[in-house]
């Protein structure tokens, strides 16, 4: 299983296997990463799975849709150029070793 | 030590949890809920009911988080009675629970229509996980469709059927889709789309018997149709779970009736999400169906318990995916006397913009989430957008939304 790297706010790395096609917030939820909130369930309608992704992973990611490019404009921390919906990430082996900072509010 | 009992895990429940703590509330925290499930994401269930990735929904927070929170999960448990001299809740006759603050979130329950036949089998309703499974697995063998009412959950679910090419059709007794949810302009967007994907609609109509043996097998309709079915969702809208609260002597009426402070008749004592009828749009009560609303209610009752009280004051925002469309709707539609559509690109999405006197009530988007989110944002700022700003073809309305000084 493909290895995401949770990194929060002060720093703090949990690597997590997240099972190919899951996506980033799935992962999170689901092994109780704190610091992605996922409010509306992956829907990305609420933009509190927001993070920021490593630069070196950014080109690998799928393109950002225009729900989610917009959605971001709804962060509650600082939207930057590497800000995500984790929702919109869906796990792959190209993806394995992906590290996502996690902002300090989600909400 | 001070204790915060919540009745009801949902979206609402969990939420007064985790708030709670975000706001260094101290005191015992303890959730309970009838079902036995970890609390899970409710939209997905009627959105993505086939969906083989999730076929055990989403769980709201994984079990660790309610240990690391020190929020005591009581699952699988039924309150009895709320004892409001006692300050107590029991489960059963043999378990009370002492509470200085009670949060009623306890949600609503599918209405069921008496007619004969609605025990037949393959005759279901969709309110909870159990019921989604129910659902998807009665749909597998399905050849033909009939959905009870046209609000969201019905039209969500006729999408489902329709795209899965079931013969799929849906009765109303009203004269079109979602009338209370939606402004007429969308509903008849709505209803062609639907209808595109071979869905058939009969309004002003209503069912007067379920026939089959054991399983269903048609309905028969007012107007004298009989319509072949082997598989019936019934959506007529929801009942609001009040009984517990009334048998204790909290006021209810349509919702349990609370204050602007989402306080019941009794203090100390809150009821918020689907349950709850609170006053909005100038004192009406309402009673509103959603994630945003229970999650934003949650938000508000667990400051008032930690002692930073404010009056509910949130923009209804909803959404809802119906086949390549996704809906979003911010703000109440109710009372307009303008609508202006803002074609937002070359794909077919779009935005009805609804005004009251020159004043923006709500926003229904379809696949135009730059028009909804600078609706939240301009109707909870109040920003002044005007059908003028509108009637210019190069209007933009995220540019509007950070060009405009915020007035709160």
């Amino acid at each position: 299983m493909p290895l995401v790297n949770y990194v929060d706010h002060r720093g703090n790395s949990t690597p997590i296997d997240v099972p190919a096609n899951d996506s980033v917030m799935e992962g999170a939820i689901a092994n109780g990463v704190e610091g992605i909130v996922a409010e509306c369930g992956g829907s990305a309608m609420c933009a509190t799975c927001h993070v920021y992704v490593r630069e070196e992973f950014l080109a690998l990611l799928p393109p950002m849709g225009e729900v989610e490019d917009t959605m971001l404009d709804l962060t509650a921390s600082e939207r930057r150029d590497n800000s995500r919906l984790s929702c919109q990430i869906r796990m792959s082996d190209a993806l394995d070793g992906l590290t996502v900072e996690m902002p300090e509010a989600q909400t | 030590m001070e204790t915060t009992v919540i009745i009801g895990a949902s979206h609402g429940g969990v939420q007064v949890a985790a708030s709670l703590r975000e706001m260094n509330y101290s005191g015992r925290i303890i959730l309970a809920a009838e079902e036995p499930h970890l609390p899970y994401h409710r939209p997905p269930l009627s959105k993505a009911l086939l969906d083989p990735a999730q076929p055990d929904g989403l769980m709201l927070r994984p079990s660790a988080f309610y240990e690391q929170k020190d929020i005591t999960l009581r699952l699988g448990k039924r309150v009895d009675a709320i004892d409001l001299d006692k300050h107590v809740v029991r489960f059963g006759s043999e378990e009370a629970i002492g509470f200085d603050h009670l949060v009623l979130a306890t949600g609503a329950r599918a209405r069921i229509p008496q007619i004969e036949g609605i025990n037949l089998r393959n005759v279901l309703t969709l309110r909870t996980l159990p019921d989604a499974k129910s659902l998807a697995a009665s749909l597998t063998d399905a050849q033909d469709v009939v959905v009870l009412g046209a609000g969201m959950i019905g039209l969500e679910f006729a999408a489902v059927a329709a795209r899965t090419g079931r013969r799929t059709t849906v009765i109303d007794a009203t004269s079109r889709p979602l009338l209370r949810g939606l402004s007429p302009e969308m509903a008849q967007h709505l209803q062609q789309m639907h209808e595109a994907n071979g869905v058939r609609f009969i309004f002003d109509d209503g069912i007067t018997a379920i026939e089959g043996n054991e399983a269903v097998t048609a309905v028969m309709t007012k107007s004298g149709q009989r319509i072949n079915a082997d598989l019936v969702l019934v959506a007529v809208g929801v009942v609001p779970n009040v009984e517990l609260a009334v048998a204790a002597g909290i006021e209810a009426d349509n919702g349990i009736v609370v204050d602007t402070h989402l306080q019941t008749s009794h203090e100390g004592i809150y009821a918020i999400g689907d349950c709850a009828a609170f006053p909005a749009n100038g004192g009406n009560r309402l009673r509103i169906e959603s994630v945003q609303n229970a999650t934003d209610h949650a938000r508000t009752v667990a400051a008032s318990i930690v002692g930073k009280r404010q009056p509910f004051n949130k923009v209804p925002w909803f959404w809802s995916d119906q086949y390549d469309a996704k809906l979003q709707i911010a703000g109440l539609w109710n009372g307009y006397d303008q609508a202006i559509l803002r074609p937002s690109g070359n794909d077919g999405s779009f935005a009805y913009y609804l005004f009251a006197n020159d004043k923006l009530l709500c926003v229904e988007a379809i696949n135009a989430p730059g028009d909804h989110v600078a609706a939240r944002k301009i109707l909870s700022d109040g920003l002044d957008l005007r059908p003028e700003h509108l009637a210019d073809p190069r209007f933009d309305p995220k540019l509007f939304m950070r060009q405009q000084p915020s007035h709160s």
